[in-house]
């Protein structure tokens, strides 16, 4: 739900015509995604728009700003490369009840996010060289919150580390196809280890919630 | 057309005139009047620039809209909005005119968009009533456009307007939800209705006896009906969905005439639409300014997407995304066949 807020920022500042149908269109298969898995848990709305800050419980990834184009790529595909993997697993061993059926429909989806991530990695990286030093940058600038995805989530039956080093293979196959290099830098920041998943989030989320839930507030009780 | 020799062009002309005589299709190898070929390519990518403005002010609400439902909606519709602005500026290319071209006409203030787009959305309610009246009163505009003499434009037309009918249902019944939510609600659907209103009547364009292009343009059978039998034809829809919404239209004037068997009303603030058009609306400024930075700002990626193309065009890579915007995409509606 919170990625596809960022992408939905998006929409009528893309390059060009063909990203605003791209941008928007992954950014609707996350929001239906995030729909059903609230909806196992209670209210849709009364979970997005009326929890605090500290009740969420997304990952610092996908709340980081949009930055630029290439920023908005990095996130892109460290998120849809984990997506499609953890998806793929879910769907494929069928012990996870309601999430097996979410993850068989979601794994479609995700693939296609990757795909496209992916050929936007490499058209940035391997492109002009100020494609290539921001893609670069973004990489970078992302890569610290990585590490929180493999963090392992309470009724989610996985192999993390196994996930995690399937991630690393595959983002490490694309940055080099893209000539780009693998960032160097720590997966985590010295606290925020599962952060996200524990509410501890970075500044920009209370402003991003703060946008996202002012209507919504304003007229407690009402439908819309 | 090869009966036709090339020293003739009054033969020409007459194969033509025929063809939009007998309602046949003018497709884009045939011979067409260069006034036909400019004209078309004016009103086609006046259109596809409106579709691409028209996604800021909705976009401007996406969000902060309200449930996830309604978010989901509007998403989706800002999304369609950009594949009809890709549909239309493939048509337009069929004429001759690259997307570039036309954008950078767009950016230079060469050329127009629709002058509703120079209006804010100033709450939720708005976006409820673009569905409604703005997208109601395209629509009355846009089905007779689907017979439209030239093909590619009248085959976009028809993908077009069924994707808009739904988002005009979807606006409408947006804007119910508030005329039945609570007091609150109901005035702020009130308010977007009254602001809405006028500028909507506005965007059939001049009334008949001003309208520069329109004798020419129903001559070619590029246009089926003069600006105000349209806009007489949206009045009358919209005075009994009005009704059922529980809401008021602004115009004191607004009252059925038996003889006439229409709605008469009021007169329409002329001087405000010369305004906008001249670019002094309260948001043209924004409006054009926001398009051009993203497209300034999009210039590295779209670069950078052209020498990885190029790179790999060498050594026979081929990248299946490769939609970067260059040479636009060429959709059923922009092929010159059919």
């Amino acid at each position: 739900m919170v990625l596809s807020h960022r992408l939905g920022e998006w929409a009528g500042h893309a390059p060009v015509l063909e990203e605003e149908v791209a941008l928007a269109n992954i950014a609707l298969d996350l929001l239906g995604q995030a729909r059903v898995l609230l909806s196992l848990v209670g209210d849709e709305d009364e979970l997005a728009f009326l929890r605090e800050e500290r009740a969420f419980r997304n990952v610092q990834l996908v709340e980081q700003p949009n930055g630029d184009f290439a920023h908005t790529i990095a996130r892109q595909l460290y998120f849809s490369t984990y997506q499609r993997l953890l998806y793929g697993r879910l769907s494929a061993d069928g012990g996870h009840g309601d999430l097996t059926g979410l993850a068989a429909k979601a794994v479609k989806e995700v693939a296609y996010h990757q795909d496209h991530a992916e050929q936007w990695t490499l058209r940035l990286g391997d492109g002009t060289p100020e494609s290539h030093e921001r893609m670069q940058r973004a990489c970078e600038a992302l890569w610290r919150f990585t590490g929180e995805l493999f963090q392992p989530v309470e009724g989610v039956d996985v192999d993390w580390r196994e996930l995690e080093s399937d991630w690393l293979a595959s983002v490490s196959a694309v940055l080099e196809r893209a000539t780009l290099s693998l960032p160097e830098g720590p997966r985590n920041t010295a606290w925020s280890a599962g952060a996200g998943r524990q509410g501890v989030h970075t500044e920009s989320f209370g402003r991003m919630l703060a946008e996202m839930q002012h209507l919504h507030r304003s007229h407690p009780g009402a439908s819309w | 057309m090869t009966a036709v020799t090339t020293d003739s062009p009054e033969a020409y002309e007459a194969v033509f005139d025929a063809a939009v005589a007998a309602d046949e299709r003018i497709e884009p190898r045939d011979w067409m009047p260069d006034a036909y070929r400019a004209t078309l390519v004016r009103q086609i990518a006046q259109h596809a620039h409106s579709e691409i403005i028209g996604m800021q002010p909705e976009a401007n609400w996406i969000t902060r809209a309200p449930s996830l439902r309604r978010k989901a909606i509007l998403m989706a519709k800002v999304q369609d909005e950009a594949g009809h602005g890709l549909y239309l500026y493939s048509a337009a290319e069929t004429l001759g005119t690259g997307r570039d071209e036309l954008l950078d006409k767009l950016h230079t203030g060469r050329q127009k968009y629709s002058s509703i787009f120079n209006y804010p959305t100033l709450t939720w309610a708005d976006v409820g009533a673009i569905g409604w009246l703005v997208d109601g009163a395209a629509i009355t505009n846009q089905v007779p456009l689907c017979r439209c003499s030239y093909g590619p434009y009248a085959r976009a037309m028809v993908r077009i307007c069924k994707e808009e009918s739904f988002h005009q249902r979807q606006g409408y019944e947006a804007l119910l939800a508030l005329s039945n939510g609570t007091p609150a609600q109901h005035a702020m659907a009130q308010d977007a209705v009254d602001r809405w209103w006028w500028p909507s009547l506005m965007m059939f364009g001049p009334p008949d006896d001003e309208s520069a292009h329109s004798a020419q343009s129903m001559a070619w059978k590029i246009k089926r009906h003069s600006n105000d039998e349209l806009r007489q034809r949206f009045v009358d829809i919209c005075v009994p969905q009005a009704e059922s919404l529980g809401l008021t239209l602004p115009d004191p004037d607004l009252r059925w005439n038996e003889e006439r068997g229409h709605y008469d009303f009021g007169v329409i603030d002329w001087e405000e639409f010369r305004q906008v058009l001249k670019g002094n609306g309260p948001c043209n400024e924004q409006r054009i300014t926001q398009r051009r930075r993203a497209h300034e700002e999009g210039a590295w990626v779209r670069e950078a997407a052209a020498a990885y193309a190029a790179k790999h065009a060498t050594n026979g890579t081929h990248s299946k995304t490769g939609t970067t915007g260059e040479n636009g995409t060429t959709g059923e509606n922009g092929e010159a066949t059919a």
